[in-house]
């Protein structure tokens, strides 16, 4: 794993002051979703050698949500973008 | 070749120089009934267990590096069956019971060590935890211990019991855990599976998975296709890559765990000792060396290194547990990709795909449970039935809601 993260918000920042939530690609599904919906949701993830989009939260920083594109095998960073701002459709 | 004292004596007096090797290399034929993608220890138990109970020789195990070159032969070498639940613990007492029959039964020293494994606990919470897992472990024929302050401290008088954060209340100790020489489990296995006529193929990497009209026949590999009748993913820590192979998504992510060897000392730890609120469990191998490690790092990686935060980390628990290694020096780190479930529980079952049959999930408890895994995955395959210990391992468990949830977690892959 890279040492140093480049926080959008806060610049390079050890790896130390983020917790890693996990795949960011799995949304939640609507309360009356069937059951399969919710199993895939909570259970099934896609797990690639590679390219990866994963949450970060950047616990000891600004504490804002990250949504990091990470390869799983070299952990180059590709990308970091504010997770609340990528669902609003704006950068970070 | 059969080993034995006197084989060793009769080779001696001839100078070492008729040994043969314990395996073969052959060429993959065109066909087996039963192909095992992954040669590590679970595929190679797998394979020896087929031949040799069930009686399915006409196996070929496809290894896409060298034996013994992953995780099997870079854990920390602990054997336990300290599990609380019921889907759980019959399946690691087989295991265990297996170990301790098992350098007789493949005629390959893995210097099993009943050394026993004792669990610290440091708060009256822990304790009732630890009590109630050991009464499990009882009810269910295994042996268990709950030790006291002053037991412990006979045991082991290094440590510090007077930790300010986690002060040491006792332990569970399971007397029949203990240590196995890894890298010789993998070769006795491959020896006893090669020597009833499994080939072993290595470097030989599945590329693709082949299907007809729904079922497998087989896979490309980088030594060309080879047919199949049934198919056997045993490749834990890369599961999700070879079953996406066959479109199938897990309940699986890959993490990677750390491990540590210290320069070598005199005679120091006689157990495997856990320090679980601390994230740091060691013992000591035969060649003297600390063999340590701590908890996974928590993000997905297929780099078979770790970070060096969890280094330090791992470093601060032990010196916090046992103040006299503040001076020792680390001489090996390793990092290996661990099949997260979402339960911390395995995978030994059929697929939806009628021929493909999957051993994964083994989170970072893979190694002791290699006999077990190896014999209830053989018998899923020979006799397409669950071995009764291992009927709750489903793949479908968890959309069924029966997940086998040993730390109460939730289906959170990095917690467990």
């Amino acid at each position: 794993m890279a040492s140093l993260i480049p926080c959008p918000h806060c610049g390079t920042r050890p790896r130390e002051e983020f917790a890693v939530k996990g795949d960011a690609a799995p949304i939640r599904p609507e309360l009356d979703a069937p059951a399969s919906d919710w199993h895939e949701y909570l259970h099934l993830r896609d797990n690639p050698k590679g390219r990866h989009h994963e949450f970060w939260h950047h616990v000891s920083g600004c504490r804002r949500w990250l949504i990091v594109e990470r390869d799983t095998a070299s952990h180059e960073i590709y990308s970091i973008t504010d997770a609340a701002s990528a669902k609003q459709g704006g950068g970070a | 070749m059969r080993y034995s004292a006197l084989s060793i004596f009769l080779q001696g007096l001839t100078g070492n120089r008729r040994w043969t090797p314990a395996f073969r290399a052959p060429e993959p034929k065109p066909y087996y009934d039963v192909v095992i993608v992954g040669g590590g220890g679970h595929g190679l138990a797998t394979a020896y267990y087929l031949a040799r109970v069930f009686g399915v020789a006409n196996v070929a195990v496809l290894e896409k590096g060298y034996l013994g070159s992953g995780n099997v032969g870079r854990n920390t070498t602990i054997i336990r069956s300290n599990y609380l639940l019921p889907g759980n613990n019959p399946f690691y007492e087989l295991s265990l019971k297996l170990w301790e029959g098992l350098e007789q039964d493949f005629n390959f020293n893995a210097m099993v060590s009943q050394r026993g494994v004792l669990n610290l606990y440091h708060s009256d919470a822990q304790r009732d935890a630890y009590t109630r897992r050991g009464n499990a472990m009882r009810l269910h024929g295994v042996d268990a211990e709950l030790l006291d302050r002053e037991a412990v401290r006979a045991k082991l008088p290094f440590l510090d019991f007077d930790n300010a954060r986690f002060p040491i209340m006792g332990g569970l100790h399971q007397p029949r855990g203990g240590t196995v020489r890894h890298d010789a489990v993998a070769w006795g296995y491959a020896r006893g599976a090669d020597s009833r006529g499994v080939d072993i193929i290595q470097h030989c990497e599945v590329t693709g998975i082949r299907r007809e009209n729904g079922v497998v026949t087989g896979v490309e590999t980088s030594r060309g296709f080879i047919g199949c009748g049934k198919l056997a993913l045993a490749t834990a820590g890369h599961s999700s890559v070879t079953a996406a192979m066959a479109g199938l998504r897990l309940p699986i992510e890959s993490h990677v765990l750390q491990a540590f060897v210290s320069e070598g000392l005199k005679p120091f730890i006689d157990c495997v000792v856990t320090f679980g609120a601390g994230h740091f469990y060691v013992s000591q191998s035969d060649k003297g060396g600390l063999v340590f490690g701590g908890d996974i790092d928590g993000y997905n990686s297929y780099a078979q290194r770790g970070a060096l935060s969890l280094v330090e980390h791992v470093a601060e628990a032990g010196v916090a547990l046992i103040p006299a290694l503040s001076r020792l020096r680390f001489l090996r780190s390793w990092g290996g990709i661990m099949d997260m479930s979402m339960d911390g529980s395995p995978i030994i079952d059929r697929t939806p795909i009628e021929n493909l049959y999957l051993n994964a999930g083994w989170c970072y408890g893979g190694f002791k449970a290699t006999p077990a895994s190896g014999y209830c995955f053989a018998h899923l395959i020979a006799r397409d039935a669950s071995h009764e210990t291992a009927r709750a391992f489903r793949l479908d468990r968890f959309e069924r809601g029966y997940p086998i949830d040993e730390k109460g977690l939730g289906a959170q892959p990095n917690l467990h």
